[in-house]
């Protein structure tokens, strides 16, 4: 299959790269720029006039929900929710039942994304069994069978010693440990951010320094064992000064953000929205302010979507009895164009937190559109106007605190190694 | 923001879940309304027929004898039909959601739900739910709201000192986990007083609690000078001893209310608790059974508030 784009803007922020030009695909590769190789002849010509032409998206966090949870999204559903919203790779935590802490499961579920041809998967593997915060997982086997990184989800951590062993050994063979800070004690029975609108509306807060408790012994660590970590859904502005100050000390730390704590605040709860029932909870406007600024000067890496479809039935209860989570693969480019447009950035920073940022992160050589590298691509519209409604979400999950948004950018299609995956 | 979903278009009472965004004409509305029910329950005959043919039920998934009682009897003596659910021991327990009771409730004939639930928000999201001729009013979500009490608590104020712009209030005890508490904030603020404190260890009151619009007192001895009313709160049995205190007997010392302490108020405030009281731990018996308190008088006005509320939301139609 060969593909020619023609009149597309191309933007590929690895590359530094933003002007028109087609670009050529052969093989599932990307074959040339600008001029077409000798002898080329295009199965497809795709007229990209208006539209923008980027490297696929890649997002941090997406719940596929498989294996346990098909009744709230099946593989199908969520595969086809990322491409719908470009994504083109994606890293799922290991938060599935049973949790990925076998090399079996974990195959399985890399066998299954892979028939359905589609984005590519990328799991996190369980850093310890079951979750429980107990023994190790064979971090090794994990890797083998194709687990990127390993992860502790949202399950707490409470045992400061299996923390630091976690991190010494997968710091043995190199491994990522993926953790999201908060203490678990100060977390426990919250379900708000610990401020002026939880003690309003009267729910259980989680103080801020839930998170930069947790964080300090994260980092602390780190540089006992010399463990990489990736920090999950920072939230808080004293969570951001701390990782800023990490990586002015040289530590190997990243970290991302959801969309929904690049936009929203605890104020979103408004009348008790479950839709804004998140882990972690949505903090206050400075906070908010602080990860937006921090996504800026770079101490935030990269923009995550934090995709977590919930079934309607969960979320139809009171606050504080609402399954937390939002669907989010469909809303990550509006929402990264939103934050950009908000913040004076180029189109092209922006495109690099969810193209080349996440990549770096992951080690991969992805997120650009080099000349023979694989032909993951999306064509996006930046000037079309839609609607956060149910049906306009291929995302088993409508829950998210954007219903009724407004949203500018809107995905065209996507193509993954070369093949149309996605076109509306 | 979605706009106040307890009040209609035109700014009229559709369901009343908590005080927050009233005005203070609405609330006075109310009040004065109450007022005229009162002698209703001096009468031979205490009835009036405002309600005939309305049905209202007290759905109570949290465990509560006073105020389903006041409820029930305020509704009775408007002529409702009353349905008294404990839900906590039958569908709940079956599985049954939340919607899903209300929903077959509704089909039974509802128009009216009293609600009490664990969860803050509870009323609110069975507001959102409900076909718009039901009218929900909260009678106590988690920590959130208990806006009933909170309008017969101004109710007995307004009987004793009439003129709110010249009060000082102070507010003892668990504010954190109070939702009687929020609800007396904001209907005294909403009503102009000058001055409304909260007194009460750290560990008991809530992050930004200044932001509510009060002035926080760690020390009892001067949080109480020159009050004209004492609002005490109920400290639940279990946080008297635990994270939050060491112990019934060191906070009776330090935050309990005693006729010495009462002395730093004005000579004539009144005391005012929510009940049920913890004699010993939060308040006095002499207090409690003194010259000052007006303890019983709430609940006996409770009958009257609620017979407003019930009237102005359903007995227009």
């Amino acid at each position: 299959m060969k593909i020619h784009i023609k009149n597309g803007r191309l933007i590929d922020p690895k590359n530094n790269f933003d002007g028109v030009t087609d670009i050529y695909l052969a093989a599932g590769k990307v074959a040339a720029l600008g001029q077409a190789p000798d002898g080329f002849t295009a199965n497809r010509e795709i007229d990209a006039r208006n539209l923008i032409v980027a490297p696929g998206f890649i997002d941090l966090a997406a719940r596929l929900r498989e294996p346990g949870y098909e009744y709230l999204a099946t593989l199908e559903s969520e595969m086809q929710a990322a491409v719908a919203g470009g994504v083109t790779r994606l890293v799922c935590p290991p938060d599935t039942d049973p949790v990925l802490d076998e090399p079996g499961l974990v195959e399985m579920l890399k066998h299954r994304a892979k028939s359905l041809n589609q984005a590519h998967v990328y799991p996190l593997g369980a850093l310890t069994q079951g979750l429980a915060g107990k023994v190790l997982t064979e971090m090794a086997e994990l890797h083998d069978a194709g687990c990127i990184g390993f992860s502790h989800a949202n399950a707490p951590l409470i045992d400061t010693t299996l923390l630091m062993r976690a991190m010494q050994y997968a710091a043995t063979f190199g491994f990522t440990v993926w953790l999201r800070p908060e203490d678990p004690f100060l977390a426990k029975g919250g379900i708000a951010h610990d401020g002026e609108v939880a003690t309003r509306l009267g729910l259980a807060g989680i103080p801020a320094c839930a998170e930069s408790i947790a964080l300090a012994t994260i980092l602390t660590l780190m540089r006992e064992t010399g463990a990489r970590v990736h920090i999950c859904r920072l939230s808080s502005r004293a969570g951001v000064e701390l990782v800023r100050q990490a990586k002015a000390d040289g530590l190997p730390v990243t970290c991302d953000i959801s969309i929904n704590h690049a936009h929203l605040c605890d104020m979103d709860i408004g009348y008790f929205d479950s839709n804004a029932n998140l882990i972690p909870p949505l903090r206050d406007q400075r906070d908010r302010d602080a990860l937006r600024a921090g996504l800026v000067s770079g101490v935030v890496d990269v923009l995550c979507s934090d995709h977590t479809p919930v079934d309607e039935n969960a979320k139809q209860v009171p606050f504080g009895e609402a399954e937390a989570g939002a669907t989010g693969l469909e809303l990550l480019l509006p929402l990264a164009l939103k934050w950009a447009i908000e913040q004076k950035i180029s189109l092209s920073a922006a495109l690099a937190k969810i193209t080349c940022e996440p990549a770096r992160i992951l080690g991969l050589d992805a997120g650009h559109l080099s000349v023979g590298h694989n032909a993951d691509l999306c064509l996006f519209d930046p000037a079309a106007h839609w609607r956060v409604a149910a049906p306009a979400l291929k995302s088993q999950g409508k829950n998210t605190p954007f219903l009724g948004y407004e949203m500018l950018g809107k995905v065209r299609m996507t193509l993954v190694s070369g093949h149309v995956v996605y076109e509306s | 923001m979605t706009p106040n979903p307890q009040l209609s278009e035109d700014g009229a009472l559709r369901h009343l879940l908590t005080i927050e965004g009233l005005s203070a004409k609405l609330i006075h509305s109310i009040l004065d309304t109450a007022e005229s029910f009162v002698s209703v329950g001096e009468r031979e005959v205490k009835k009036v027929p405002l309600l005939r043919g309305k049905s209202i039920f007290n759905l109570f998934f949290e465990p509560s004898t006073r105020t389903r009682t006041t409820f029930e009897i305020a509704a009775k003596r408007l002529s409702a039909d009353v349905v008294n659910l404990n839900v906590s021991a039958s569908s709940q327990s079956k599985g049954e959601t939340l919607l899903d009771t209300v929903d077959n409730l509704a089909a039974m004939g509802a128009d009216m739900f009293v609600v009490r639930h664990a969860q803050s928000g509870a009323a609110h999201l069975i507001a959102r739910h409900v076909a718009p001729h039901i009218h929900v009013v909260n009678a106590g979500d988690g920590r959130h709201a208990h806006p009933t009490q909170g309008l017969l608590d101004m109710f007995t104020i307004r009987r004793y000192k009439q003129d709110f712009t010249k009060l000082k209030v102070a507010i003892v005890g668990d504010v954190m986990h109070s939702r009687v508490a929020r609800s007396e904030i904001h209907a005294l603020t909403t009503l102009g007083v000058p001055e409304v404190r909260v007194i009460a260890p750290r560990t008991l009151l809530p992050t930004g609690v200044e932001a509510l619009g009060v002035h926080v007192y760690n020390d009892m001895l001067q949080g109480l000078k020159d009050v004209d009313v004492v609002m005490m709160l109920r400290l639940q049995n279990e946080r008297m001893s635990g994270p939050f205190l060491p112990s019934a007997q060191e906070y009776f010392k330090s935050y309990g209310l005693t006729a010495d302490k009462l002395q730093l108020a004005k000579p004539d405030a009144i005391v005012m608790h929510p009940g049920p009281m913890n004699r010993g731990v939060e308040i006095d018996s002499s207090v409690a059974d003194g010259g000052q308190a007006v303890i019983l008088p709430q609940v006996t006005y409770g009958i009257a508030v609620r017979m407003a509320v019930m009237s102005m939301l359903a007995g227009t139609q």
